[in-house]
């Protein structure tokens, strides 16, 4: 397999629905809803006590959890930890903004928004830009194309 | 009109766009995936129309359902006609569709090479941008061939948000088609360079992972990355550029040295803890690929090491973590360095989070030298009391024992008393281990023999301080390995006759059966080793004495229920008498007794067997008999968390004995019933009865027995005896009518004990059974309605049902009924203690006293008592022996007279009914603290629910969970065990598969179980 950094993101509530699903790997269709279903069953059985890291088949899964959500992604083991969980939390933060209070609704019914959110955050398996004000800029522009 | 129908109809199909499908599965959770494929029939539909604005929402809501795991590659065509469409809104639609959808193996992505080249060079930055970022998902190697140009050209486009992503997506490309990397990376360089920040910070990402692939080729830019480094001010930039370095220098040593510096000042300035992280890191890495070359770099490891406690001080979980990781990575090179920290590293040990505690163990294992051992040690036993967690427990305990100490003799001898210790702490599950490790040691290293020796005999002598539960936890396996070092190595003891006593004290009775049987049979070492010191100093009458306890204290094992103990103690108990009998005569015996247990055992490296040559012409492959065929054997196999079943050759005495040979068994048994004071002898009558019965196992575990005949005066003569038995009989079916009556009483009494289950499940909870039985009884003998026949019994003592209550208390109710003529009075119970089950008496009475029964039974009355049992192992059955003493009063005379009778406690009536979840009984079976074992019923001829109901009823399981022929039961018992059944049926036969964290108790349970069956 070509090694790409981030492997996938996902976002995934306590009951393991799937709320973002991005691949930056090729996985088949099964080998996707196994992994989902993998991740769920690694992650919900942690809690606050726990470090937010978790080992992984041959990777690790960075995630954090913001109420009812999980938000994971999983990258090699070599990669730094605490990086990636700035990334998530800043990710948060954009949604948040985004949003206005982000809530799980939200990202249910504009599923397709997170996706380009996460698209401008995140591009073939690297954090693409860090710059809260700089991605909702271009949010901001894209929406008002529609 | 027509009109309005198609208006009518596209509103319909607009009514459904993606709100609606959320909230309709929203709304279906019960159907969902009926209701999904209603839908997905519907954006058929759809996809058929030409209106692209429909199609677009359906493209979308397919892509909704796809991240749900449904299939909807089948779209793949409509998804292309969509990212064709020049409007921007749907050409994004349809972008995130492919990049969600399509992989290397769909086949329309070559439809799409020119719409994608289109966009790619579109006025508009954002279809360009969508174009790009589809394309990242689900480039190809041949969209990457036919596109890199376009894409090359793009890293140079006006817009820094084009530039940024185009070098991203050069990455991609570059895996893709790799002849593309040659002719673009001057381009990619250039980027390093770029006025966006965000363009460098693109270009850095590339380079690096195109460097960490293959570094070799990218040593030339090092100087561009230090400069990188030390100019920007971006975080993620630099761990990046500092994880290159990272896997240049073990190529470039002298890069090394130069990074040490600008490394350590990020480390002083930073305050973002990845960056420092990742700083820390890779100065760990150099300093290790550098270790001869550079002598001065211990300020460079302080300065790790000081950061890192800083990390490990942190509140934050994650970086504890973290430190405690890169701890231990400095721990390999430089010991010193973190040795001075083991406070902060010791304190670790008592954090809420385990995988902590195992990370701070792992560094402590690593810490660990001859100087520090006991420190260490006395601050891991101290942690080893109050650990929580069962994993790490077990790794605590698996550190102290295989891997702390292994070289020296005085480590050894540190390490038995550790292991001692260890012993003290409830609740392990290493009992085994700890065990084998001892046997281990005292086996291997003679110098430390005496040491262990006299450990073990102080370990011996203090058996009862562990024998609190330890038939629970497993710690008692230690006794095993102790007794087997004290009775091999005697010649070290000092005071072998102590230990001996200590080996053969009634409580040994409690411990599991292999275990007595070592203790047995060391206590015949021992006592080999106490003749041959006193005959040396011709000391007779101590060797007698100790002949003389072994000779009392023996019968007890003789009567062990398990037949390795039964087996060693009636030999040696014989052999003892014999030498007695010798020693009455002067006639030394010490040498011919040692000559017993003569022969050094010598420990057998493991490679032994590998070493010894194979002898020519031998052929180990070859079968000596043909195998046998396999069809019969691997039909069917239980389910995986049970453990295999039992195969019938590990059990023959439930198979295939014939006839005559029952006959003789038979006979054997009476034999030696006959001449055993222990059994109560039937009375020839019932004898008949018996011969009369249609096999051995029909002789009688009764649910209601008499006992000896009474000889009471005008009692009805044989001759009078059939129509008796008659009246007798009827007598009785009203009887066990009355019984149901008692029971459902007793069971409201319960209520309140155990208040767990809901009202419904208190109607299958049976009263506790106890039965009374005359005879004790071969294993397999089965119970039969027709063996209570003895015309002879006036007074019945009828069902004793057993309450149990919490702890191991058990209230037993009795029911007498005199069925005699003559006036009973002045009833005395009285039972004969066993070591495991006791009568409670009332204050101040001794330990033979017997109990007043509160009441008088005139002739065909019947009344209650109830008796209250201590019990302390409940893994067993007991039958206990007893008496009844009364008064018999007629018209002219008064007799004393007495019935023996005995209690049969099951391991059944133990046995709680209690409810359990299916996720909690599967967490259970999952824990591995199970032991398994497994039980077949041929021929069993009833419905599975009839089977389950009696399972419920008998044995007081619940039912967990049913599926079709399969069921899994649980119960509980009044000492907490869990029992866990899986019952199967398939033509006449059942299989139950069971697990409990109690082996003995599981066993008995089933044999009970399949009692009940074989009634039937």
């Amino acid at each position: 397999q070509v090694s790409v950094k981030i492997r996938f993101i996902l976002i995934q509530n306590r009951a393991g629905k799937t709320r973002l699903a991005k691949w930056y790997m090729q996985f088949d269709d099964d080998e996707k809803q196994k992994l989902i279903e993998e991740v769920h069953a690694v992650v919900t059985v942690r809690d606050a006590k726990h470090t937010n890291f978790v080992e992984f088949r041959n990777f690790k899964i960075i995630y954090r959890r913001y109420a009812g959500l999980y938000f994971c992604i999983c990258v090699d083991v070599t990669d730094n930890n605490l990086a990636y969980l700035e990334g998530i939390h800043n990710f948060v933060e954009v949604l948040n903004e985004y949003f206005h209070n982000v809530c799980e609704l939200d990202l249910v019914f504009n599923f397709y928004k997170v996706y380009t959110v996460v698209d401008e955050m995140f591009l073939a398996g690297e954090i693409r830009e860090t710059s809260q004000t700089k991605v909702l800029k271009q949010l901001l522009m894209l929406q008002s194309l529609e | 009109m027509a009109l309005k129908i198609v208006k009518g109809s596209i509103d319909r199909m607009f009514d459904k766009n993606l709100q609606d499908l959320v909230r309709g599965i929203r709304n279906h959770k019960e159907d969902e995936a009926k209701y999904i494929s209603t839908c997905i029939d519907e954006i058929k539909q759809e996809l058929k129309q030409d209106n692209i604005a429909v199609k677009a929402n359906a493209v979308c809501k397919l892509t909704y359902l796809q991240m749900l795991g449904y299939d909807v590659s089948w779209a793949a065509f409509n998804i292309v006609e969509v990212m064709s469409s020049s409007k921007f809104t749907y050409k994004r639609i349809g972008y995130l569709a492919a990049s969600q959808c399509f992989h290397e193996g769909t086949d329309v992505i070559m439809l799409t090479t020119n719409q994608i080249r289109k966009d790619l060079s579109s006025p508009n930055q954002y279809d360009t941008g969508v174009a790009l970022t589809g394309l990242s998902c689900f480039v190809t190697p041949d969209l990457a061939r036919d596109l890199a140009n376009d894409i090359m050209t793009l890293m140079s486009h006006t817009k820094p948000y084009i530039r940024k992503k185009a070098v991203l997506i050069m990455y991609k490309v570059f895996l893709k088609y790799p002849e593309s990397l040659r002719p673009a990376f001057p381009r990619l360089k250039e980027k390093l360079e770029d006025p966006d920040p965000g363009v460098q910070s693109a270009a850095v990402n590339v380079i690096c992972e195109l460097a960490r692939r293959n570094p070799k080729n990218y040593l030339s830019l090092a100087p561009l990355f230090f400069k990188l480094m030390t100019s920007s001010t971006n975080n993620w930039v630099l761990i990046k550029i500092i994880k290159l370095f990272g896997a240049l220098t073990p190529l470039e040593p002298r890069l090394g040295k130069k990074l040490i510096e600008p490394l350590t000042n990020l480390i002083h300035s930073t305050s973002a803890m990845s960056l420092l992280y990742e700083c820390v890191n890779t100065v760990i890495a150099v300093l290790i690929s550098l270790s001869s070359g550079m002598p001065n770099h211990s300020a460079s490891i302080q300065l790790c090491v000081q950061k890192l406690r800083i990390l490990i001080e942190d509140s934050d979980q994650n970086l504890k973590y973290l430190g405690l990781l890169a701890m231990s990575k400095i721990l390999k090179t430089h010991p010193k360095s973190v040795q001075s920290h083991k406070d902060l590293i010791l304190q670790c040990l008592d954090d809420k989070d385990e995988s902590i505690r195992l990370r701070a163990l792992d560094l402590l294992y690593g810490m660990v030298s001859k100087k520090n051992l006991m420190e260490i040690v006395k601050k891991l036993m101290l942690h080893v009391d109050k650990a929580e967690g069962t994993t790490y427990r077990d790794e605590l305990q698996h550190t102290c024992n295989t891997k702390l100490c292994n070289c020296s003799t005085l480590i050894l001898l540190r390490y038995i008393s550790i292991l001692v210790e260890l012993t003290r702490l409830e609740g392990t599950r290493h009992g085994h281990l700890i065990a084998s490790q001892m046997l281990d040691v005292a086996i291997r290293v003679k110098a430390i023999r005496a040491f262990a020796v006299a450990q073990m005999a102080m370990l011996l002598d203090n058996a009862h301080l562990l024998t609190g539960n330890m038939q629970r936890n497993g710690i008692c396996e230690v006794l095993y390995a102790a007794a087997w070092i004290c009775g091999e190595f005697s010649e070290h003891l000092e005071d072998p006759n102590q230990t001996l006593e200590a080996m053969l004290r009634p409580k040994v009775a409690t411990l599991p059966g292999h275990i007595q049987a070592v203790y047995v049979q060391n206590a015949a070492k021992l006592f080999a080793t106490v003749l041959r010191k006193h005959e040396g100093a011709t000391d007779s009458q101590a060797a007698q004495e100790t002949s003389q306890l072994l000779v009392e204290r023996l019968p007890l094992f003789v009567q062990s229920a398990n037949l390795e103990v039964q087996e060693r103690a009636s030999c040696i108990l014989q052999l003892v008498k014999y030498i007695q009998k010798l020693q009455q005569k002067d006639v030394e015996v010490a040498e011919e007794v040692s000559a017993l247990f003569a022969g050094e055992l010598n420990p057998v490296a493991p490679k032994a067997q590998k070493k010894v040559p194979v002898p020519e012409g031998l052929d180990l492959d070859a079968w000596i008999n043909e195998p046998p065929s396999e069809s019969e054997s691997e039909d069917e196999k239980p389910k995986a968390v049970f453990a295999k079943e039992e195969t019938k050759h590990s059990r023959p005495r439930h198979t295939e004995v014939d006839e005559k040979e029952l006959a003789r068994r038979r006979e054997a048994r009476k034999q030696e019933q006959a001449n055993n004071p222990f059994y109560i002898k039937s009375s020839p009558s019932s004898q008949k009865v018996y011969q009369d019965a249609p096999g051995v196992e029909h002789i009688p575990v009764v649910q209601i027995d008499l006992s000896v005949p009474l000889k009471v005066p005008g009692m009805p003569m044989s001759d009078q005896y059939l129509k008796l038995e008659e009246e007798r009989r009827q007598k009785e079916k009203a009887e066990k009518k009355k019984k149901e009556k008692k029971k459902k009483r007793e069971k409201h009494g319960k209520g309140k004990k155990h208040d767990s289950g809901p009202e419904s499940e208190e109607d299958i909870t049976p009263a506790h059974h106890v039965d009374i039985v005359t005879e004790e009884m071969p294993e397999n003998a089965l119970p039969s309605d027709d063996d209570d026949k003895d015309p002879n019994d006036p007074h019945k003592v009828y069902d004793i049902q057993g309450n149990l209550q919490d702890g191991s208390q058990v209230v037993v109710s009795v029911i007498f009924e005199n069925k005699s003529d003559s006036f009973l009075k002045s009833m005395e119970f009285n039972v004969l203690d066993s070591l495991n089950s006791k009568l409670q008496r009332p204050e101040g009475a001794g330990p033979h006293d017997g109990l007043v029964v509160p009441f008088q039974l005139p002739p065909g009355v019947s009344n209650e008592a109830r008796f209250i049992f201590s019990v302390q192992s409940i893994v067993m059955p007991q039958k206990l022996k007893g008496t009844l003493t009364f008064i018999v009063k007629s018209e002219d005379s008064s007799t004393h007279e007495k019935l023996d009778f005995k209690l049969h406690f099951t391991c059944t009536s133990y046995l709680i009914t209690t409810p359990c979840y299916s996720d909690a009984y599967a967490k259970l079976l999952e824990s591995g603290d199970l032991k398994s074992s497994s039980l077949r019923l041929e021929g069993v001829n009833m419905p599975f629910h009839h089977l389950l109901a009696r399972i419920c009823f008998h044995h007081h399981f619940s039912v967990v969970e049913r599926i079709d022929s399969c069921a899994s039961m649980y119960s509980r018992s009044i000492q907490g065990h869990h029992v866990c059944l899986l019952v199967k049926t398939a033509d006449q036969t059942v299989s139950i598969d069971a697990k409990c964290d109690e082996p003995s108790l599981l066993g008995n349970v089933l044999d009970e179980i399949k009692q009940t069956f074989s009634q039937c």
